[in-house]
């Protein structure tokens, strides 16, 4: 982990390119969660996540390992949906592999939560009681071994009450307070870095592991978050802005990472 | 030395109900899906079914095959959940085993290693040892002294793996991009079936592709089928892509009871060979509706 401090911050507070979409904010925050991260195996579902990995790596992440989506790991810097064919492969990264990545450590994710809690446990499992619910998604994935062993991050793309509950229905994602609870194996490689939506970032970074609202996106205010959040949220005296993406990633962001836009569809701004 | 070759009725002979089954493959990718059109057809039932889970737990749950699932997921890889699953577990109809996936992939290799258990961080603090009051933890013997998750071993009655080529004595190869955890699953059942796009002569294999994909030995394989299009319609490649056309239809059709109805006499109340001629069938009427449609849109009209 390199010590240099993210420079996450707008710091004068006007919010600067107007041009600049929600979208672009939301890559940019993602791209943020890779800062610091040497060689290690970056995974991003969801649109904002997987630009921001990408972004990281062509900046000032440059020793990521990308993945290809399926089963190998990536030289270069595909853009989003780049033919798969097309890629020059590195290294092969079958399932097994990656279960070895995981348990190692060298690894650093964002998954999505449909819903995310106080103490940063994570859903994807089912709405409702476990036993018959009233919604089944996917289920529980690598979700439970990716949060004791590496860091790991969560996207949501739709910050509501919903999704930002005070409890989750079922534990995938482990957060702080039942990692503590488990006890020291758990806690031990145990980091729940951030939490990016389409409204804000946040972190743990209190006291009690308590979710914290790190920054919100130019053009969302405060109220907007808390009224969208099922919790009590810890909200500093100064809440900053997502920071202003430099013209270079704008560009890399707008003509060589995503030309087509697809980011657009997932974040309206 | 022994010929392994069966036809799926003789494979299904080899299975009973009540039995614990593995399914390899993972989510909508290589599934042995004509030896789970066979058990669809069958009368076995009240299967507790193993899997990386896509359209194959789906299937086994609308035919009221199964009576337990364990899985880590159910996902039809381009549509995130299987809704015929999704349907079983919101009536409360089937009984459910959820692990962590990687806690999946232990427990099988735990069975292949013949050993009762293996440990690991995955699973602490989550639900998943919440929703499985059987699971318990170790403490490491050793001075570190830690606490960790110790996976059963996920013994199998049978397993079911579908790969690109086989030969007659069992040796298995896939020529994919990832063998996913299919080697795992036959080393954990007493029973091991490989289906396969073709069976060819064992010294075909060097042409057909590199050392590394001959990944199924004959130690690990009591029998091989020859079903040609029998990962259909989930992905076999490099001999053909997911049928994401074919899997909209399946899926839609789970929602209309009218729908799955016709969908499972055109599809599955026939044999192997009636599937792969309806396939295709459905396939040009498809076309052709698609080259109306377009033909509509030039001429202007109907929208």
């Amino acid at each position: 982990m390199s010590a240099a401090p993210p420079p996450e911050s707008g710091g004068s507070g006007d919010s600067g390119d107007s041009g600049v979409t929600r979208a672009e904010y939301c890559a940019v925050a993602c791209a943020e969660v890779f800062r610091g991260d040497g060689e290690v195996m970056a995974s991003a579902f969801g649109t904002a996540p997987a630009l921001g990995a990408r972004l990281a790596r062509l900046t000032f992440a440059p020793d990521l390992v990308l993945t290809d989506g399926d089963a190998a790991l990536v030289a270069g810097v595909p853009a989003l949906g780049a033919d798969i064919a097309t890629l020059l492969l590195e290294s092969h990264m079958p399932y097994r592999k990656v279960f070895d990545t995981v348990w190692s450590g060298r690894r650093n994710l964002i998954m999505m939560a449909s819903q995310i809690d106080r103490t940063g446990n994570q859903n994807i499992s089912a709405i409702g009681e476990w036993a018959q619910p009233t919604v089944q998604l996917v289920g529980v994935r690598g979700a439970p071994g990716n949060t004791v062993n590496h860091s790991t991050s969560y996207w949501v793309p739709n910050h509501s009450t919903r999704s930002f509950v005070e409890q989750v229905d079922v534990v995938c994602g482990v957060g702080y307070a039942r990692a503590e609870a488990a006890g020291p194996s758990a806690t031990r490689f145990h980091e729940i870095r951030r939490v990016v939506s389409n409204l804000g970032v946040f972190d743990f970074e209190t006291p009690d592991h308590t979710m914290r609202v790190r920054s919100v996106h130019p053009g969302v205010t405060v109220d907007e978050v808390v009224a969208a959040t099922g919790f009590e949220l810890v909200v500093p005296d100064e809440v900053s802005e997502t920071r202003q993406p430099t013209p270079e990633e704008l560009e890399l962001l707008r003509t060589v990472l995503d030309p087509r836009g697809l980011r657009e569809r997932e974040v309206r701004s | 030395m022994a010929d392994k070759r069966l036809t799926l009725d003789e494979l299904i002979g080899e299975l009973h109900s009540g039995m614990t089954i593995g399914i390899g493959g993972w989510g909508s990718r290589r599934k042995p899906m004509a030896a789970v059109r066979a058990i669809l057809r069958s009368d076995l039932t009240d299967l507790t079914v193993v899997s990386y889970g896509g359209p194959d737990v789906g299937l086994l749950c609308a035919a009221g095959k199964v009576k337990r699932a364990v899985y880590g997921f159910v996902t039809l890889d381009s549509i995130p959940t299987d809704p015929h699953f999704k349907a079983a577990r919101q009536a409360g109809a089937i009984e459910c085993t959820e692990l962590d996936e990687g806690m999946f992939y232990l427990g099988l290799l735990a069975a292949s290693q013949r050993v009762p258990f293996l440990p690991t961080r995955a699973g602490l603090g989550s639900d998943v040892m919440v929703v499985n009051p059987s699971l318990r933890t170790v403490v490491s013997p050793y001075d570190d002294a830690e606490e960790l998750v110790a996976v059963p071993a996920l013994r199998l009655d049978a397993a079911l793996v579908h790969v690109n080529r086989a030969d007659a004595k069992g040796s298995g190869q896939i020529l994919g991009p990832d063998p996913f955890f299919d080697e795992l699953f036959l080393g954990a059942a007493d029973r091991r079936f490989v289906t396969t796009e073709r069976i060819v002569d064992t010294d075909r294999f060097a042409a057909e592709g590199p050392l590394q994909s001959l990944c199924i030995s004959r130690l690990l394989t009591d029998g091989v089928i020859e079903t040609t299009g029998g990962a259909h319609f989930t992905a076999c490649v490099p001999d053909y892509p997911r049928d994401e056309a074919f899997q909209k239809e399946y899926a839609a059709a789970a929602g209309d009871p009218d729908a799955w109805a016709a969908f499972r006499q055109r599809f599955l109340e026939v044999d192997e060979s009636g599937y792969q001629m309806a396939v295709g069938q459905a396939d040009v009427e498809r076309k052709a509706r698609r080259a109306a449609e377009r033909a509509g849109t030039t001429t202007g009209g109907t929208r």
